[in-house]
């Protein structure tokens, strides 16, 4: 496989705070947070240098990323999008707002539109049932969301 | 407290957060400063009131007035009238839907009535950032009595007797977990706090970690005394950010209050606490897959037993207990054993706290006595059916659990009653649904969750809830035939049978409920290819009906695809093959000449 | 010892506490059926995830069903194995597993040789009422494995062999839920991980998601190139196993057979790379003394332990994880490549051929060594010292394929010159045979004195790792043996650590040996094959007259007339190589 090339600065921030956590095995759940968290994903390279420095295989730590459907290994857009789909929010209605925010962007779930903008993904109950359907972009929260409110949602990042 | 005249209590929850809630903290000071009343008054920002429905909450104290549905704009008045010249706001006050009489005291409203707040005692109630409130209310007096009066047997003999059981799912009595992992005999035990709660339309536990988390670590803390641990791990979902970030507050406090770390209240006994955090995996709920994500490893479960309590963390005895379980513990000790299984039923003692939503009026949290039953939950406290429609069904235990209907209502809600007709406690999710819900669909949401969440070690799990999955969506799309009906129940028995943990074991309920209760709704799907709550998307059209139609163009204008067609004041058309079926025209029609078919 | 008594479908039965139920079922003639459960007693060897559930049995008073391989018996209790219950969620299960998979039987590598496959059939299921989609995953083509995911049943064998016995590392369970399946990081092809291609995966794969990458067909177009001439040479383990793919008892002994079949399907001459083992022990226990020599004059610069070489899946494995200790092993090529130079030089000029006329096959108990012979140092002008390796099985495949009654052959007797071999050489196929036959010729060499007893019985059995103090003649030789990775692995830890005392140790990268290796027919999780093999090896030796390498009376003209002495120029040009640190560099 070619070697790899990531910016020098946050490899040995990465290191830093695999150090941080003593570079433990049992500790990798942590360690991949924090790594997600520098790098807004985890590509092959971030994985490599997290397997190398906690000893541990890079399998090992692919298989842990891929379970997890927190990580990503794909960078997320700009603003990212998350439908709830908990049942609350399902039983009023969050399937067809999920519907038009794809029609929308024109991408599926866990996909990031091509200028990079907007990623979609589904979460399950934000704990603002009382909300429901509840969308969040970024930190921001939306409840009672109806499907003829997505395009003034999306207008307001554009 | 006492150092200030007056509080207002704002509610800290997600729910009100996310109307909003943080600005009204911030105008509620800024106007208080204004009128220079700053010395008499402080804003405090709470945990969830549970009444999530008509937040934002914001409570008055000492005269307890219950404002709902406060917005920013609101602070001025509130702090004008209310606090400066002692006059209630009316027009924030809780409306009872029936009586149309103002309500301003939350014990004399319909939703708070029938509640008993005993894991939830707190919430709403304390600053969760402030020790010094959750000591004000006998906080860490269960500990400090547990360490300086009491033998570690004695506590467990009291959790015993309460008659305790586990709140996160199973009921195990927690006592008994309590007694098994102390009996083994380790250099190193662990104590650990569930927190994942992972059932989608559920935050019990996340309300009483943002709302009251000294209350857990607290009882964490007896837990290590009893069990001989020294280590207390909380493992938590990654999304609660507030949750954490409480929990950290209230880790570093009590450390500094000497409530955890080397020897509590100076009688040599340590215990500390540490957090772990979830990556998004519901199996993780399960405690051996739990203990591997902690280790760092895949989530994957493992075979009882052995049970965590003779080789879990690291290989460690290690008990796992709920966040709820833990909550009821402190006040357990404190008012004793007997008062507590003196509320609930036989061989269901004190409460559950429930998450109510869906289709019901008063969606929010709630915490009622063990033997309440589903009719006062959703009727009583949930204030009935939203927009008038008519009970359908009610969903208690998640994914894990049932469908339970109309004849259901009446029975106590107990751990082995639920088990009983076909559902289960679960964690606490109550999920209501009305006459437009069609179950087979429910049973096909309910299946793509543990589709998407298994973890796909086993193959009855792994490759039967798919099959389980992709029949139902066949059934949905209309295409779906009689043996499939049999397959279906077939399937459903084997896959419970065989699979290696809990989220197997009982994900083809929602399935077996449905088709139990709900049997001649499978059948139209199958047999006549109509779905009889008129949500399938295949199986059903939406027609304007010429006579009604007025043609006022409303339904044309929100139609995201531009599929109605007609002119003004003359009856409206659907072109059919661009229909989307998204029902906007049918949410908006005024005179119900939208008609699904 | 606490023991239980129990019923298994209606039999009394009593075990020791702790048996599982599975092994209490056995004990009385009732065989559970598994998929995924396979132990390999006396190595550590145990793949126990209780995963594919068709072990289920009905335990009086549970709710639900228990997985045998997995349930440990109790006092009382009364076990069911055959139920309708239970043959109904044994039959769906199996329906379930079989609905995502293919039914490509007809065209399977695995195919008569399937757990999976012979389960359905003894199960009778003749539907698969359960249907739908199935997962699709990219193949992988390595020079020595091929990987078909389509057909992984998720039994987490290969992850155990690759992960706990090996420590290697490459595979691990990816994904969740339908989408699960065990692969190598990024879904990277084997060949760009840090796979030893020890091929220990396929040996305990049960389906036919892991096999070999065949080779039999292109060894069959060389053989009917006018062109070319074929040579063919055997390792020492695959005589001891290649009848088993006939049908004949483990460990029977089918050296004569095979050397005929090999004429039968036309190799132009057919040679023993015991041989090269010889020439092996020629070199490297030259060297070893050569090192120790210096070691004990006092050489700073000479690094002790020497390790054995002669294993490509550890060559390979040290590349990857030691890449700074690539000075400690022996550099003496594997006897595969010994053989391929030896024969593209010295024996292609007996033939008056050019190299590009010749063509070398090999026939390994390996995997590894298909990768070895495509590596670019083992090429002249990129023509491959040996051409083609092909394992045990593949060449039953081509025996089976050319109609020959493999039982009922005439035993028949290798081509010379290099047929001839000494029982040193031919115990190179188990772990510890390649320490012991050098020890045999270092002996001799160091003390000029002759060899009493040629049996060394201290360093022969199946432990994972041993060790042994042999007196050459007042100087104390400290050995070390380990096979499969995972022990060798400590081995290297403890030098690494500076804390080995050993003189010389040898590794095997397979349990076993090469009796064990990737390439061999498949032993189904039964460790008494590997042992019977182990024990047919050691009678070949004792019946040799030859039993020292140095004694070889080719290996003696070969140096006379080609070589010169052992370690000598030639010799470093054509029998030794060096190592490559192939550990992935992170550059930033
Ligand atoms: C699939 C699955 C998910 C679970 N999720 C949770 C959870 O989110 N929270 C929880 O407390 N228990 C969960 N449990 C139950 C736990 O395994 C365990 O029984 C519980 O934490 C024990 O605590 P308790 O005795 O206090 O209830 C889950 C179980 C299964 C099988
Ligand atoms: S039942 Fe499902 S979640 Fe549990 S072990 Fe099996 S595959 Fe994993
Ligand atoms: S259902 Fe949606 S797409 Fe169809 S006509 Fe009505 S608004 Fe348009
Ligand atoms: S792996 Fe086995 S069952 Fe599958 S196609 Fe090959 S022989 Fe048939
Ligand atoms: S061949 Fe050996 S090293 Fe390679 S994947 Fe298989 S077990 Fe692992
Ligand atoms: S590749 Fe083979 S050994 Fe590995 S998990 Fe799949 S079926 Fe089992
Ligand atoms: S032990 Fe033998 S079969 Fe195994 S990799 Fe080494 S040489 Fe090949
Ligand atoms: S289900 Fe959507 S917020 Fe709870
Ligand atoms: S979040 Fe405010 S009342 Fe529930
Ligand atoms: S053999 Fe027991 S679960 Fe697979």
């Amino acid at each position: 496989m070619a070697d790899i090339k990531l910016p020098a600065a946050k490899v040995e921030e990465l290191k830093e705070v695999c150090k941080k956590f003593n570079n433990e095995p049992g500790e990798l759940i942590n360690v991949l947070h924090a790594a997600q968290e520098l790098f807004g994903y985890l590509p092959a390279e971030v994985q490599e240098v997290v397997a190398n420095e906690m000893n541990v295989s890079v399998a090992h730590v692919y298989g842990v990323v891929t379970f997890y459907s927190f990580f990503s290994m794909i960078p997320k857009g700009e603003h990212p999008i998350s439908i709830c789909m908990g049942t609350a929010c399902y039983v009023r209605g969050a399937e067809k707002v999920l519907d038009e925010f794809k029609r929308h962007l024109d991408v599926k779930v866990g996909e990031t539109t091509e200028d990079g903008k907007f990623s979609i993904s589904c979460l399950r109950c934000v704990g603002a049932c009382g909300l429901a359907p509840v969308v969040t972009v970024g930190e921001k929260v939306y409840g009672r969301i109806a499907p003829e409110d997505v395009k003034g949602i999306l207008a307001e990042y554009m | 407290m006492a150092k200030f005249k007056n509080h207002v209590l704002v509610c800290g929850g997600t729910g009100c957060r996310a109307s909003q809630g943080e600005e009204i903290v911030q105008n509620l000071n800024q106007v208080i400063e204004e009128n220079g009343i700053e010395q008499d008054v402080q804003v405090v920002r709470t945990g969830c009131f549970g009444f999530c429905e008509k937040g934002p909450v914001v409570k008055m104290v000492p005269d307890n007035t219950f404002y709902v549905q406060v917005t920013p704009d609101d602070a001025t008045e509130i702090v004008k009238e209310h606090l400066v010249k002692g006059r209630k706001v009316e027009r924030l006050l809780y409306t009872d839907p029936e009586t149309k009489e103002r309500v301003s005291e939350s014990k004399d409203m319909g939703f708070y009535k029938k509640q008993i707040r005993i894991a939830l005692r707190n919430c709403g109630f304390i600053n969760p950032e402030n020790i010094d409130e959750y000591i004000a209310r006998d906080g860490y007096a269960a500990l400090g009595k547990a360490l300086t009066e009491m033998k570690p047997e004695e506590v467990i003999k009291e959790i015993l007797d309460s008659g305790l059981r586990g709140r996160g799912g199973g009921g195990f009595p927690t006592g008994l977990k309590w007694e098994l992992t102390r009996k083994v005999d380790a250099d190193q035990k662990y104590v650990v706090c569930n927190a994942d709660e992972g059932d989608p339309g559920a935050f019990m536990d996340r309300s009483i970690l943002e709302g009251d988390p000294h209350a857990v670590l607290e009882a964490m803390a007896i837990n290590g005394f009893c069990t001989g641990a020294s280590i207390g791990l909380i493992y938590i979902r990654a999304e609660y950010p507030l949750a954490i970030s409480r929990l950290k507050i209230a880790i570093e406090q009590a450390r500094e209050y000497g409530l955890l770390g080397k020897d509590i209240l100076g009688t040599g006994f340590d215990f500390d606490v540490e957090m772990r955090y979830g990556a998004g995996a519901f199996v993780c709920g399960e405690e051996t897959s739990l203990i591997h994500s902690m280790e760092g490893l895949r989530g994957e479960p493992t075979v009882k037993p052995p049970f965590p309590s003779e080789s879990g963390y690291k290989g460690k005895p290690t008990n796992v207990n709920n966040v709820e379980t833990y909550a009821n513990i402190p006040v357990i000790l404190l008012e004793g054993a007997k008062w507590f299984s003196s509320i609930g039923t036989d061989k269901s003692k004190g409460t559950k706290v429930f998450a109510l939503a869906g289709k019901v009026n008063n969606v929010g949290l709630i915490e009622v006595p063990m033997g309440t039953t589903l009719r006062e939950v959703i009727f009583d406290i949930g204030g009935g059916i939203k927009d008038g429609k008519g009970f359908k069904a009610v969903q208690t235990g998640g994914p894990s659990g049932g469908c339970l209907t109309e004849k259901h209502l009446d029975i106590p809600i107990d751990y082995d009653n639920l088990l009983a007709c076909g559902s289960m406690m679960g964690s606490g999710g109550m999920i209501v649904m009305d006459e437009d819900d069609c179950m087979v669909s429910m049973a096909k949401f309910y299946l793509d969750f543990t589709v998407e969440e298994s973890c796909g070690k086993c193959a009855p799990c792994r490759i039967g809830n798919k099959r389980l999955y992709e029949m139902l969506d066949k059934i949905t799309e209309g295409k779906g035939t009689d043996e499939d009906l049999g397959h279906l129940r077939n399937l459903s028995n084997v896959i419970k049978d065989t699979s290696l943990c809990g989220l197997g074991q009982t994900s083809p309920n929602p399935v077996l409920s449905t088709m139990e209760n709900f049997w001649d709704e499978y059948v139209a799907h199958v047999k006549d290819d109509k779905c009889p709550a008129g949500q399938c998307k295949s199986l059903m059209q939406y027609v304007i009906v010429e006579d009604k139609c007025v043609g006022c163009t409303l339904c044309s204008r929100v139609c995201p695809v531009d599929c109605i067609v007609g002119d003004k004041k003359a009856p409206h058309v659907i072109t059919q093959d661009i229909c989307i079926k998204c029902g906007a025209c049918y949410d908006k029609c005024k005179f119900g000449a939208i008609s699904i078919q | 010892m606490e023991i239980v008594q129990l019923t298994i479908d209606n039999k009394k039965v009593v075990v020791e506490k702790g048996t599982t139920i599975l092994e209490a079922a056995k004990s009385i003639g009732v065989d559970i059926p598994t998929l995924c459960y396979m132990k390999l007693h006396d190595t550590n060897f145990e793949n126990k995830p209780g995963g594919c559930r068709v072990c289920v049995v009905e335990v009086e008073g549970r709710r639900n069903l228990a997985p045998s391989c997995k349930s440990t018996c109790e006092e009382g209790m009364k076990i069911n194995t055959h139920s309708v219950r239970v043959v109904n969620a044994r039959r769906t299960v199996m329906e379930l597993i079989l609905s995502d998979h293919p039914f490509e039987c007809l065209v399977c590598a695995k195919s008569g040789d399937c757990e999976l496959q012979s389960l359905a059939q003894n199960l009778g299921i003749r539907e698969v009422k359960y249907q739908g989609e199935k997962n699709k995953y990219k193949s992988d083509e390595s020079p020595a494995i091929i990987r078909e995911m389509e057909k992984c049943i998720m039994c987490r064998r290969c992850e155990t062999a690759c992960n706990d016995v090996q420590t290697v590392g490459v595979l691990s369970a990816i994904n969740r839920g339908f989408e699960s399946v065990v692969a190598p990081a990024f879904e990277m092809d084997l060949d760009h991980s840090t796979c030893t291609f020890c091929g220990q995966c396929v040996a305990v794969c049960p389906t036919g998601a892991l096999t070999e990458r065949d080779s039999s067909s292109k060894v069959m177009d060389a053989i009917v190139d006018p062109n070319k001439t074929v040579i063919v040479n055997t390792a020492p383990a695959v005589r001891a196993a290649l009848g088993e793919e006939f049908g004949m008892d483990a460990g029977t002994l089918v050296t004569g057979k095979m050397v005929s079949a090999l004429r039968k399907l036309g190799f132009d001459h057919v040679f023993d790379t015991d041989f090269a083992a010889d020439l092996t022990i020629m070199e490297e226990g030259t060297e070893l003394l050569g090192r120790l020599g210096k070691h004990l004059a006092g050489d700073k610069d000479v690094k002790l332990p020497i390790l054995t070489s002669c294993c490509p899946g550890w060559v390979n494995f040290f590349e990857h994880q030691f890449p700074d200790m690539l000075d400690i092993p022996s550099t003496a090529k594997s006897p595969q490549q010994m053989f391929g130079a030896i024969a593209k030089t010295y024996f292609a000029d007996q033939l008056e051929k050019k190299r590009e006329d010749v063509v070398v096959v090999s026939v390994m108990p390996c995997l590894a060594k298909k990768y070895e012979c495509s590596r670019d140092e083992f090429k002249v002008d990129g023509d491959p010292d040996v051409n083609l390796s092909i394992s045990t099985r593949e060449l039953a495949q081509m025996i089976r394929n050319a109609n020959l009654n493999f039982e009922a052959l005439e035993d028949d007797d290798f081509d010379q010159p290099m047929g001839e071999s000494t029982g040193a050489a031919v115990i190179f196929g188990t772990t510890g045979g390649v320490i012991e036959a050098a020890v045999r010729t270092a002996y001799e060499v160091h003390t000029k004195k002759t060899l009493e007893r040629l049996d060394f019985e201290e360093l022969r059995g199946m432990e994972g790792i041993r060790s042994a103090t042999i007196d050459f003649d007042g100087l104390p030789i400290n050995i070390g043996i380990a096979h499969g990775l995972g022990n060798a692995r400590k081995l290297l830890e403890d030098i690494k650590a500076g804390k080995s005392e050993f003189h010389a140790i040898e590794i095997m990268a397979c349990p076993g040996g090469c009796i064990g290796g990737g390439g061999q027919p498949y032993h189904h999780g039964d460790v008494e094959i590997l042992k019977k093999r182990q024990r047919a090896i050691y009678e070949e030796d004792k019946g040799k007259i030859l039993r020292k390498s140095h004694e070889n009376p080719f290996i003696q003209k070969l140096y006379k007339e080609f070589l010169g002495e052992p370690c000598g120029e030639k010799s470093h040009e054509l029998l030794h190589t060096h190592y490559y640190d192939k550990k992935k560099k992170i550059e930033i």
